[in-house]
């Protein structure tokens, strides 16, 4: 019985640290890669330029993984950057973490802040020891005189592309099953607002309009009742891949066919690879790019090789057609693996 | 009389969800008989399968029956509930995953690995859970609410990426339907897991051991029961639930996203231990009541959805639903409704009785 | 003495679902007088108390005060009538200050600020003597300046009527006397002191009066220098050896008569325990965190029996042979051979069966049927993995339910809805079923009626005499010398004596239990 206790105890304690390491992994993980960026750099050259990277962590979503991928890719040593970086979901971590870099005495500091406020202390010390900000995928509601840019997407803008595609594909009538993201997030506004305009102008019929908040389970829900109400629809519209996966597998279930020569368009945004492989197979017909490569064009900016016109800079996105997808596409802009 | 009190003893408990069920059933048929139709249509894979609303209830319910019916266990045994379960379920998720991408390819071989790991894993912490509770003695919610809070980033650690993605025909069969079967393959797990529940239950002590535990501790200890060893396995029974939970979650849709899989599902867990009748400070306990709860739970959310209602707000239509349900099932309002029965069988009955006084 | 009367209680009647707590009772208290409140458990003076606390509401009689009728509906009612409890567990705060404690909660602390209300409560500990100041945080006072605190709060609250329950219990000699030169002080300024103890010597220091509860009965109220301390004890236990009651003789007799049968068994296997010299069990100066070392041993086929007053140690002592409590030393043998008990399935395994007192609390699995309750104890020693089937327990529930003559609906009906006697036949069961080779019943017959009571006794005599050993303890001295070979009798924690043959006597044992000297 003693003993029996003992165990526990100890087993405990062991499971204990596993979780204490797999909540501190990321951190660690990512922390030691750009750590040991720093030190092969610095023992190299030092004429390197200084590059610290305020952003969300990679668990956050895939969206985040290839973005911090890119960073790392763009500013690595070998294009001539020492990388520090810091990720936390947290504002205040974030902010600790940029004063932590201006401290250090970088050269430029990226930022992609958890919440739009409370920066303007952090960049007005910024600007006073003469580091240049660049602030990428997230705007922050300070005054433009305190960053030198902003790459951000434009979540309206890729609605407008995929309606503008939806359009083009001329159905006779256009029956649309609408799957949204988190009520209130970004992309969701963006991305729900092309399509409401169709609504209201009478263009395309609006069969359903449900949040599933980016959960593929429940999106699969939203299109199995539609299926089992006996309402007919031609298009589903999912506000990312993984919705848009629910959705179809709610169509092979009832044996409604889909993609390039199926009865119902499949539409998803992100451009995950799986994603891309499923237009490739003609599975589905189209998926938006949400581009989290925002590393080259600040890059280019530093380096000279592009100017600034507009403190604002829209990072341009694509949208893929199951029709034209080439492999080298997914290649190049598919995120995941 | 004698014979219509038993009738009354042993459906007892199983009132309130069967009830629950029935006015479901009903309002659905004023609404829209057709609701109910069932048909046999041809999918994708080229199989002839089932559809229909009720197929989707009973599909769709899987993953939250089997949860419930661990989580009944923990439930009597504590006391108290796990609320961790949705998190542990992308834990195990990922295990499965993991093992499943670790091969060039995907045989019955690897499934079968795949989901043994996934089921240790998930009994490894749910052991974690059982030693805070039954050990160190911590309430159940707070206990489980450490690995509720990082079970996500512990299944994000496992795989690495946000969404990896599973493609085998062996994983569609088991997230749907197995070709030649026309029912889901999800609602034959339930019907398996549901089996050997009762088989544990028929080879082992188990269940008296468990009741004991939860209705009386102390006088579970001085019969010799270690009520330690019966609440830590009662937290291992629900890891397995929860592995099975996770892995049908997977091979639904062939992707795991550690942030979505199975999110929420612990408080219709709990809320399908509470609609079946079960007291949530535990005791007395039965499976069929909390499977029938699960089933409750998913038909109200289906029904919701097929009156188009918007899916921001189904979660308040369920509160409401569940809130009476579960008031109405309160022992309060039970003993209040108790009274009024005697009342009216008295009131009928003193005619009767008043000659024979 | 003062014969001023403070507060009356008149045929307090109180009822709790199937028992009669509290009968008729009458209750006196004077001005300036400290009178203990005297009775073994479940002889209702708990739930007096708690009538006169507002805890509970009595559904019959009068209370008054200083001749005013009052009403006390709730704790708050009892103490703007004047009336202060302290109990034995202290309800202050720890980690507030003496004087916070003194203050807090009442209407006029709010207007008081800090330094005043320690200089007030400075005034006041020094009046009453109490050996601490307003600021020190309570925590770090003894249990016994806790305790007194509690009182100089009440004092404070002009209470006239000051209830003590169970105030000595955690004690030590000289605290006890601080508390008792703090009541004598109080009684001096006129306060009325109700004193609960259970220790005898401690009522005859300080108490006045005494009235004695039985059974939710007034046995009586008397000055303390008339009744001698056995007498108290006899009647606490509700044997008469002076004046018999007639209420009692009847009872006696009627028992008496249905008796010469069990005694002449009685008799016989103490005859047979004389020849028959196997010892079963064994245990040398065994211990737990609730018992003091003693030394035990019990024949094969004996009856032997623990017995004391409430608080005395025989319930404690019996839950270390069983390992029901933490086993802290001690060697234990079993048929000769050494063997360790630390946990209640270790006893079980070695055929040890044990009724605990609480039958609530410790005994009946309340939602649980009686079939259940029957085969829970077999069950847990058949293992996990043998489960007993539902027919074989269904047999084993009917068998038992005929043998013990257990009143039941059915077989599942819960256990909690049955009556208490009906339940402990259960639970009786329960352990009959494991086939024990050494049996401990404490307090089975308590709160039972007449006739279960003798069943239970003929069963103790039954199992005795096919060679099972069994322990058994009751408040009712009468009830265990007729089943008992030998008797264990306890005081303070201590085994003071072991009477047999022809010491066993009412007289003898209640000389023993009050100490020997009257």
């Amino acid at each position: 019985m003693k003993r029996a206790k003992t165990l526990l105890l100890v087993f405990t304690l062991v499971m204990s640290m596993v979780i204490a390491c797999a909540c501190d992994s990321k951190k660690s993980n990512d922390g030691n890669g750009s750590n040991n960026n720093t030190a092969n750099t610095s023992n190299t050259s030092s004429a390197k330029i200084k590059v610290g990277v305020v952003n969300n962590p990679p668990s956050e979503s895939g969206y985040r993984e290839a973005n911090v991928k890119d960073m790392e890719a763009v500013f690595s040593s070998a294009n001539g950057y020492e990388l520090k970086t810091a990720y936390s979901l947290k504002n205040d971590d974030q902010l600790q973490a940029a004063q932590g870099f201006i401290t250090e005495g970088v050269d430029y500091l990226l930022i992609s802040a958890a919440e739009t406020t409370g920066w303007d202390e952090v960049l007005k010390k910024a600007k006073e020891a003469g580091i240049k900000v660049f602030l990428f995928d997230r705007m922050i509601d300070v005054d433009a005189s305190l960053y030198e840019a902003a790459v951000v997407s434009d979540m309206a803008k890729e609605g407008e592309t995929a309606v503008n595609w939806l359009l083009s594909q001329n159905l006779p009538e256009y029956k649309v099953i609408h799957i949204q993201g988190a009520m209130g997030s970004d992309a969701q506004i963006g991305r729900t607002g092309a399509l409401d305009e169709q609504f209201a102008s009478g263009k395309m019929t609006k069969v359903v309009q449900q949040t599933a908040t980016w959960d593929e389970a429940e999106a699969k829900k939203i299109v199995e009742s539609v299926i089992n109400s006996g309402e007919d629809f031609n298009v589903i519209y999912a506000e990312n891949d993984g919705m848009a996966k629910g959705a179809v597998a709610a169509l092979d279930e009832a044996g409604i066919t889909h993609g390039v020569d199926g009865k119902v368009i499949v539409m998803g945004f992100d451009c995950n690879k799986w994603a891309l492989r499923e237009l490739l197979a003609k599975k589905w017909n189209y998926d938006g790019q949400c581009s989290p490569f925002q590393a080259q064009i600040i890059s280019d900016i530093i380096q000279g090789k592009k100017s600034i016109t507009d403190k604002k800079i829209i990072n341009e996105e694509k949208g893929f057609d199951a029709k034209t997808l080439t492999q080298a596409d997914i290649d190049t802009y598919g995120l995941g693996e | 009389m004698d014979t219509k009190k038993k009738f009354n003893l042993s459906l007892g408990q199983l009132t309130i969800p069967i009830i629950a069920i029935l006015i479901l059933v009903v309002f659905n048929l004023i609404r829209d008989p057709s609701f109910f139709s069932i048909g046999i249509t041809q999918n994708n894979d080229g199989n002839s399968v089932l559809s229909g609303n009720l197929i989707t209830v009973i599909n769709g319910a899987s993953e939250l029956a089997i949860l419930a019916m661990g989580m009944t266990l923990v439930t009597a045994a504590c006391g108290g509930q796990d609320i961790s379960v949705g998190a542990a379920a992308a834990i195990a998720g990922s295990a499965f995953v993991k093992i499943l991408k670790s091969g060039d390819s995907i045989s019955v071989g690897t499934v079968i690995l795949a989901f043994l790991f996934a089921c240790v894993v998930a009994m490894i912490f749910g052991a974690f859970n059982g030693t805070l509770v039954a050990v160190f003695k911590i309430q159940p919610m707070i206990a489980t609410l450490i690995l509720y809070t990082c079970g996500r980033s512990i299944a994000y650690w496992i795989n690495g990426g946000a969404t990896p993605t599973v493609q085998s025909s062996i994983i569609t069969a088991i997230g749907g339907f197995i070709p030649g079967i026309p029912v889901p393959t999800p609602v034959l797990i339930v019907v398996i897991v549901a089996i050997i529940f009762k088989l544990v239950f028929h080879f082992t002590s188990l269940e008296i051991l468990t009741q004991s535990v939860g209705i009386n501790g102390s006088a579970a200890r001085l019969n010799g029961i270690n009520s330690t060893f019966i609440k830590l396995l009662s937290f291992i029974v629900l890891g397995v639930c929860v592995a099975v939970a996770g892995c049908i979650g997977v091979s639904r849709l062939g992707l795991i996203n550690h942030e979505t899989l199975l999110i929420d599902i612990e408080m219709d867990t709990i809320l399908a231990v509470a609609i079946g009748g079960n007291n949530l400070g535990g005791g007395k306990f039965k499976i069929s009541g909390s499977i029938i709860g699960a089933y409750v739970i998913q038909m109200l959310t289906i029904t919701l959805y097929a009156m188009k209602v918007s899916s921001t707000d189904v979660k308040a239509y369920k509160a409401i639903v569940i809130i009476l349900l579960v008031v109405i099932g309160s022992p309060v309002v039970k003993a209040k409704f108790e009274k009024l029965m005697t009342k009216l069988r008295s009131g009928k009955a003193k005619e009767t009785v008043k000659g024979a006084e | 003495m003062n014969e001023d009367v403070l507060l009356t209680m008149r045929h307090i009647e109180k009822r709790f679902p199937g028992v009669l707590a509290l009968n008729n009772v009458d209750f006196t208290l004077r001005k300036g007088e400290i009178h203990a409140l005297m009775g073994e458990n479940g002889a209702g003076k708990s739930t007096l108390i708690k009538i006169l606390t507002g805890v509970y509401q009595m559904d019959g009689g009068e209370v008054t005060i200083e001749g005013q009728p009052v009403v006390i509906h709730s704790p708050q009612d009892a103490q703007n009538s004047g009336i202060s409890t302290v109990y034995q567990e202290i309800t202050l705060c720890p980690n507030l200050t003496v004087a916070e404690n003194m203050f807090i909660g009442r209407e006029d602390s709010a207007w008081i600020r800090q330094k005043e209300y320690e200089k007030r409560a400075d005034e006041i500990l020094e009046k009453l003597g109490i050996p601490t100041r307003g600021v020190t945080q309570l925590g770090r006072c003894s249990l016994a300046i806790q305790q007194m605190v509690a009182i100089a709060r009440a004092v404070d609250m002009k209470c006239k009527v000051l209830i003590l329950d169970e105030p000595t219990s955690s004690l030590d000699d000289k605290e006890v006397n601080m508390l008792f030169k703090l009541m004598r002080d109080l009684k001096a300024e006129g306060v009325g002191i109700i004193f609960v103890t259970h220790f005898l010597e401690q009522v005859y220091e300080v108490s006045d009066r005494i009235t004695v509860l039985r059974n939710g009965e007034l046995v009586g109220e008397y000055p303390v220098e008339e009744l001698p301390q056995v007498q108290l004890v006899s009647k606490m236990l509700g044997e008469n050896l002076i004046e018999e009651l007639p209420e009692v003789q009847t009872e006696t007799k009627m028992i008496g008569t249905d008796q010469d049968g069990v005694s002449a068994v009685g008799e016989m296997i103490r005859e047979e325990i004389k020849k028959n010299s196997d010892v079963f069990y064994e245990a040398e100066s065994l211990s737990s965190n609730q018992a003091l070392p003693f030394d035990f041993k019990i024949r094969k086929g004996e009856v032997n029996g623990f017995t004391g007053l409430l608080g005395s140690g025989r319930s404690e002592s019996v839950r270390a042979i069983f390992g029901a409590d933490k086993v802290t030393g001690g060697t234990v043998k079993i048929k000769g051979e050494q063997v360790k008990i630390n946990r209640p399935i270790d006893a079980m395994k070695h055929g040890i069966g044990y009724l605990a007192e609480d039958r609530k609390r410790d005994g009946i699995i309340a939602d649980l049927s009686v079939r259940e309750n029957i085969i829970l104890a077999l069950q847990v020693m058949n293992g996990f993995f043998k489960p007993i089937s539902r027919s074989e327990s269904e047999a084993f529930a009917d068998e038992y339910i005929k043998v013990l003559n257990i009143k039941t609906a059915s077989r599942e009906t819960p256990v909690g809805s049955l009556s208490g006697g009906n339940q402990q036949k259960v639970i009786l069961a329960r352990w009959l079923l494991t086939h024990p080779d050494y049996l401990i019943l404490d307090e089975p017959t308590r709160g039972i009626d007449i006739g279960t009571k003798w069943e239970i006794q003929k069963l103790v005599l039954k199992l005795a005499e096919d060679g099972v050993s069994v322990t058994f303890i009751s408040s009712e001295i009468e009830e265990m010398l007729r089943t008992c070979s030998r008797l264990i009798v306890m005081r303070d924690r201590h085994v003071v004596g072991e009477l047999k043959g022809d010491d066993l006597n009412q007289a003898q044992v209640m000389k023993t239990i009050a100490g020997g000297e009257a």
